[in-house]
């Protein structure tokens, strides 16, 4: 979700500017500052006032040093409190998201609202429609009564004048499984237990309200400890600058890690047990299977599509056999996941070897504190072994590509792509249950793939054709 | 006719602060001025170290710097040049 808007512009200036400190080793004299700094007294408020879009500043930043907004106890807490308390935990909360409820709260509760437009007609065909009796008139017009109302549309369809509007709630809608809703008080609230981690909340709240705990503090400290921290980066990070992938891992390196390695590998082993996998089960006679290595997929089938979750492939994700390797090689280590999305931080969490994740707007916040150019040219040797066609995972059907080559002839591939969770391919998937019109279904929970997860830096589409691209040859370090 | 020379910055502080989005503008510039400009890739401008990252991404349209660039301001900034 690249389309810039002002919400990221400060999300990733507060980034920048904490990461710069943390480098520094000046994190605790400063951070109770940022927020000044960041909206003086005479700047222009993006809220009612100055002192409000400073305490937004300070959740965001407890959401940078991994905390969550329910962690706040006391609202006295400071935030070099919180760092303290973040440079003395052990492992960081599971749940990787938050409301801020003082940001949230703008949007209504009724989608439907009266406008001026309405003429108070004498047919009055709104309260003719309204099966709640929700509609009454005076002063002239139509009012919506919101403890009657239930959001049905019908007076909108029904007035001649097109003076009923629909709100919508942003966020809520851009949801695909109904995982965010209001409470009593009108706030926004996750329910972990329905929540698939897609990330849309977070882009499309208008408020910024949404908040992801970063793991960046504990990353800091590993870094800075005597134990190895190694980066295993997301295919997708191929996109992400405009310069060849050497130099890119080459950059990442320079930010402190003892490695770097593509997480490409693991696809490499996901392609052949999923190729594997595919042929046994068709074998078997098996109607379809799934692909299975986007977690906000697996996480919508776990938790709300019973009847598709037995045709999830049980070939693990190019992360899980990538951290394998490493971890194999580095009892020790730190392992540290670089990621475009919040699904993949939650799969990490659960992951017996993965320690972190930093996602790719953090990376990109961190390469701009420390001074480093990602386009500079780089001495870091890509691995050859690598299939080129791997590093197009990120990339919408690039699973599928993949698998199919492997499969090659041992095995009939008819391909389904669903480029995208919405409410409607989830419809479709449930019925692919009953009927499925191939046998091998990929999926991804962003449309275009990972290049627009939801912590991307680059435009998906500039993104799409570096990665594309890439995967056509074998490495050369002329290609961008 | 001189070329309406676009540079556009590729810099890291650029890129993160929504600069990619400008790699597109080439399928943007109305027909009538393809021919009149020339767009180039450029690293690091040092624009960002002087103004603090508030307003990257820069791009520079002849001589003439663009802070927090957008395609919609470019365009802009070429059809006023190319008067
Ligand atoms: S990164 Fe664009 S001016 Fe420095």
């Amino acid at each position: 979700m690249a389309v810039t808007t002002n919400t990221m512009m400060l999300r990733r200036e507060l980034l920048t500017r904490m990461i710069k400190h943390l480098k520094e080793g000046t994190l605790k004299e400063n951070i109770d500052r940022i927020p000044y700094i960041m909206r003086p007294r005479d700047m222009d408020p993006l809220r009612c006032c100055v002192y409000k879009d400073r305490a937004m500043i300070k959740y965001r930043a407890m959401g940078v040093m991994g905390f969550g907004t329910d962690d706040e106890k006391d609202e006295m807490t400071s935030l070099s409190e919180y760092y303290d308390r973040a440079l003395d935990r052990k492992k960081i909360e599971k749940e990787p998201l938050s409301v801020m409820d003082a940001a949230c709260s703008a949007c209504v509760k009724v989608n439907y609202v009266v406008t001026n437009m309405c003429r108070g007609c004498v047919a009055r065909p709104c309260a003719g429609s309204c099966n709640k009796d929700a509609i009454s008139f005076y002063n002239g017009q139509a009012h919506i009564d919101h403890q009657k109302c239930v959001n049905c549309g019908l007076c909108q369809k029904n007035c001649p004048f097109h003076a009923i509007i629909y709100v919508p709630i942003p966020c809520e809608e851009a949801c695909p499984v109904g995982a965010i809703s209001k409470n009593e008080d009108g706030k926004e609230h996750i329910d972990p237990e329905k929540c698939i981690y897609c990330g849309r909340c977070i882009s499309a709240c208008p408020f910024g309200a949404v908040i992801e705990r970063s793991h960046i503090i504990d990353i800091f400290k590993s870094i800075n400890s005597p134990k190895k921290t190694i980066a295993i980066v997301a295919p997708a990070i191929a996109g992400q600058f405009k310069t060849p992938l050497h130099n890119i891992l080459g950059a990442i390196k320079k930010l402190g890690f003892d490695e770097v390695v593509e997480v490409a590998k693991g696809a490499d082993v996901t392609t052949k047990n999923e190729a594997e996998e595919f042929i046994t089960k068709m074998e078997a006679g098996e109607k379809f299977m799934t692909t299975s290595c986007c977690p906000s997929y697996y996480m919508l089938a776990a938790r709300h599509l019973p009847e598709v979750k037995p045709y999830v492939s049980h070939t693990r994700s190019p992360m899980y056999y990538t951290a394998e390797i490493v971890r194999q090689q580095n009892p020790d280590a730190t392992i540290v996941f670089v990621a475009p999305c919040l699904a993949k931080r939650f799969e990490a969490y659960s992951d017996p070897y993965v320690d972190y994740t930093l996602s790719f707007e953090e990376l990109g916040t961190m390469l701009i504190a420390y001074n480093v150019n990602a386009s500079e040219q780089s001495e870091y040797a890509v691995d050859k072994t690598i299939d080129p066609i791997s590093r197009g995972y990120a990339a919408s059907s690039g699973v599928m590509n993949a698998v199919a080559v492997a499969v090659g002839d041992k095995a009939e591939i008819i391909p389904v792509v669903i480029d995208g969770i919405n409410k409607d391919t989830i419809k479709e998937l449930r019925k692919f249950a009953k009927a499925c019109p191939g046998n091998m279904v990929e999926v991804m929970a962003c449309e275009g793939g990972c290049v627009n997860g939801c912590n991307v830096v680059a435009n998906p589409k500039v993104a799409t054709r570096q990665v594309q691209e890439l995967a056509k040859h074998k490495y050369d370090n002329n290609i961008i | 006719m001189q070329k309406i020379v676009v540079k556009i910055c590729t810099g890291t502080l650029c890129y993160v602060m929504g600069g990619s989005e400008l790699q597109l503008l080439g399928e943007h510039i109305p027909t009538e001025l393809q021919e009149r400009v020339e767009i180039k890739g450029a690293t690091c401008l040092d624009y960002c170290n002087q103004t603090g990252s508030g307003n990257a991404p820069y791009v520079l349209v002849g001589e003439k710097v663009i802070e927090s660039a957008t395609i919609a301001k470019i365009i802009y900034e070429i059809k006023e040049q190319a008067k």
